[in-house]
């Protein structure tokens, strides 16, 4: 079950680049876990080590010393395109991103991330050229991502607002998750099926096992 | 009053709102969820810790494809974390009562490949899966989307999903193809034209009369592809196309229930005077073969075009394009035509059914591939895998050279033994050209199987229409009849 998760407050991590796909994030071969377990070292791997597994020289982003413990990322458009992989986002998570800057993430994407309360928080190409300046200007700047007020606050006072799903913000900020909320339903979704009777049943002619 | 004009994917999407909270998104009912085993063991993890039950097992089925190997079957599994993951979904499918299509099934197969071929996939439903590629099954006018592991949970659970609305896109392609060009030239023409990002937010609808043309395979090829543009679901009207491809397959309605159902299907075309939040309209007759050059399947151009300059593209997207030509080893300017090859994949839930190993079949038939190159054939089930042999294409790609595999995602996906060395290149069937994909390393162009087929003899990237059997071919002569294939 989620935590509840309100605010936070750090550095920002800046990847320029666009359309960064979920095989980039997370690359296949770490799928094949049955678990969550080791996926903050999935992340990003192929950007950090070689193919023969050195370390890139000079080091990838995300193993330069300063980052470390950053929890903020900006990025080029349409992050998260490819794969429905929800790896990609536990993965961001585990490393500890806990809120991502683009001017648009890829649906799938977008909700597997919300489910896992990292923020997808979206901005206009103007904001996030001027963002882009603001962490090359600043690059040990702190923002302040503030949920509860839809809020991020810049170095030097300067603040936006951002959009994310009421619904998904709710459940955000109260740490629940949607399968009870669904659950509260039942009835409903009973009521649609016997109005609705199922269209294949999958287990026909197969023997009980 | 008459009822406003709807479009297919509002009529479904109508049909299976089962109720919306203000300010919640809507409960939308799943009629079938397919499931394999890389995205789904840690939602059954959280069914066990909620001590909940598979709510409709009935609407639910399970297949091994992504992680499985395409040797002989009767090996041991080399790598043991796929071998784990692959025990994992059959242990999960007996606990929670799911059928299962494993290892030694006659009917596994990719899971878009077989859901059609049992006619589990039919016009009208909802259908969702852990896979971005469900798309695929938006060619029999199914509402189908990719779904992350929490929603794996959730419609396990619940046989439901929180969905918000999405906007139609009606992408409207009229005109004959030429020879030589297909299916997969034109949804990479269409990526190419929007980018991987034209569609985020909206499902497309096919339209026009070069996709009332194709067949049901060439339409599964389009709509596989629809992810790549963006879009979570892409839809093709149904038609006697449609019907004629269902009939007598394993989970279609027979008899009355036949009828009653085609009835019901014939009522889901996009009604007169509905309107789409936006639409794009291409000219099939202009199309040519397509191929990649980059990291992304918004990266294509004709196979007869050149790789871009810097100054081709706008000044935002110029690092991009650099790093993507640095990646790929490839310079600004070169003809696509010709750039050397080291693998050939031909399979995958794009490109890994009959029609398509019928058509790179009649190009390799009576040929030798070029030497040196490994080309690889991975049919995308085993039902396909025995329809290929018993028309004698695994002797044609044999005797060409070329490998001939157990069914599975393989080299599309390689998390199965099968992928690009550092620095390869694959001309490859498959939907993904993304860094990496295909092997660490790896360095994919992307095409059809005629594009792939053609490279395969030349080692190289090549027009299929440089071919004399290709381009004396006006119509897609590997295309199922009514009676094949079920």
């Amino acid at each position: 079950m989620p935590e509840p998760f309100a605010k936070t407050t750090s550095r920002v991590i800046s990847i320029p680049r666009a359309n960064i796909d979920t095989d980039q994030i997370c690359p296949a071969r770490f799928l094949k876990i049955t678990d969550k377990a080791g996926l903050a070292d999935a992340l990003f791997f192929d950007w950090r080590f070689t193919p023969d597994g050195k370390r890139r020289k000079p080091p990838s982003f995300i193993d330069e010393r300063r980052n470390a413990g950053r929890q903020i990322l900006l990025v080029g458009d349409n992050f998260g395109a490819g794969s429905s992989r929800e790896h990609a986002p536990w993965a961001l998570r585990a490393w500890g991103i806990r809120a991502i800057v683009s001017t648009s993430f890829a649906d799938i994407f977008k909700g597997n991330a919300l489910k896992n309360a990292l923020l997808p928080i979206v901005v206009s190409p103007e904001r996030h050229a001027g963002l882009v300046a603001l962490v090359a200007a600043h690059p040990d700047g702190e923002w302040t991502v503030d949920l509860e007020a839809g809020q991020v606050k810049l170095p030097g006072g300067e603040s936006f607002l951002f959009e994310i799903d009421p619904f998904a913000r709710t459940m955000i900020l109260a740490g629940t998750d949607e399968i009870g909320y669904v659950r509260s339903r039942l009835p409903a979704i009973e009521a649609w099926e016997a109005a609705h009777p199922a269209r294949v049943d999958s287990r026909e002619g197969i023997a009980a096992r | 009053m008459a009822e406003k004009p709807r479009t297919l994917f509002e009529k479904i999407w109508d049909e299976h709102v089962v109720s919306s909270d203000p300010g919640a998104p809507a409960i939308l009912a799943i009629d079938l969820h397919l499931v394999h085993e890389v995205t789904s063991p840690q939602a059954f993890t959280g069914l066990r810790e909620r001590g909940l039950k598979v709510r409709k097992p009935g609407q639910t089925v399970a297949t091994a494809d992504h992680s499985i190997p395409t040797l002989d079957p009767s090996l041991p599994i080399a790598d043991e974390l796929a071998a784990r993951q692959l025990r994992q979904i059959e242990e999960n499918c007996r606990e929670f009562g799911i059928p299962f299509y494993g290892k030694g099934s006659p009917t596994r197969g990719i899971v878009h490949v077989i859901g059609p071929e049992l006619g589990l996939t039919q016009p009208g439903m909802t259908i969702v899966c852990g896979d971005s590629h469900t798309a695929t099954h938006g060619a029999f006018g199914a509402l189908a989307f990719g779904i992350g592991t929490s929603e794996i949970e959730m419609v396990l659970a619940t046989q439901t999903l929180l969905q918000r609305k999405p906007k139609t896109f009606q992408v409207q392609i009229d005109g004959l193809l030429g020879p030589g060009v297909g299916a997969k030239d034109i949804i990479l023409a269409l990526i190419a034209r929007i980018g991987i990002g034209g569609g985020t937010g909206h499902v497309f609808e096919y339209t026009g009369t070069a996709i009332r043309a194709l067949s049901m395979e060439e339409r599964m090829t389009v709509c596989n592809m629809s992810i790549e543009g963006g879009a979570r679901a892409g839809l093709i009207a149904p038609d006697e196309t449609t019907f004629e491809y269902l009939k007598g397959r394993k989970f279609a309605p027979q008899g009355a229930a036949w009828d009653a159902a085609v009835a019901r299907w014939r009522a889901l075309p996009t009604d007169e005077g509905a309107t789409y939040d936006r639409t794009i309209t291409i000219d099939a007759e202009a199309l040519e073969p397509m191929v990649t050059y980059g990291n992304n399947p918004g990266m294509g151009i004709s196979v007869t075009g050149r790789i871009p300059s810097l100054t081709d593209v706008e000044p935002a997207a110029r690092a991009d394009l650099e790093h993507a030509l640095a990646y790929m080893g490839l310079q600004p300017g070169r003809s696509i035509a010709g750039q050397k090859l080291d693998v050939v994949f031909i399979g995958s839930c794009t490109n890994g059914r009959i029609e398509d190993l019928r058509a790179a079949a009649s190009v390799l038939r009576g040929r030798r591939v070029a030497p040196g190159l490994r080309v690889l054939v991975v049919p995308g089930s085993q039902q396909v895998k025995r329809q290929a042999e018993s028309e004698g294409l695994d002797s044609v790609f044999q005797a060409a050279g070329a490998e001939w595999r157990e069914s599975g995602c393989s080299m599309c996906i390689a998390m199965n033994g099968d992928q690009l060395e550092p620095g390869q290149y694959g001309i490859s069937t498959s939907n993904r050209n993304f860094e990496g994909r295909q092997g660490k390393g790896g360095r994919t162009f992307l095409a059809s199987p005629l594009t792939a087929a053609a490279s395969a003899l030349t080692g190289v990237v090549t027009d299929p229409r440089t071919l004399d059997s290709v381009a004396a071919q006006p119509v897609a002569v590997w295309r199922s009849s009514a009676m094949e294939a079920h």
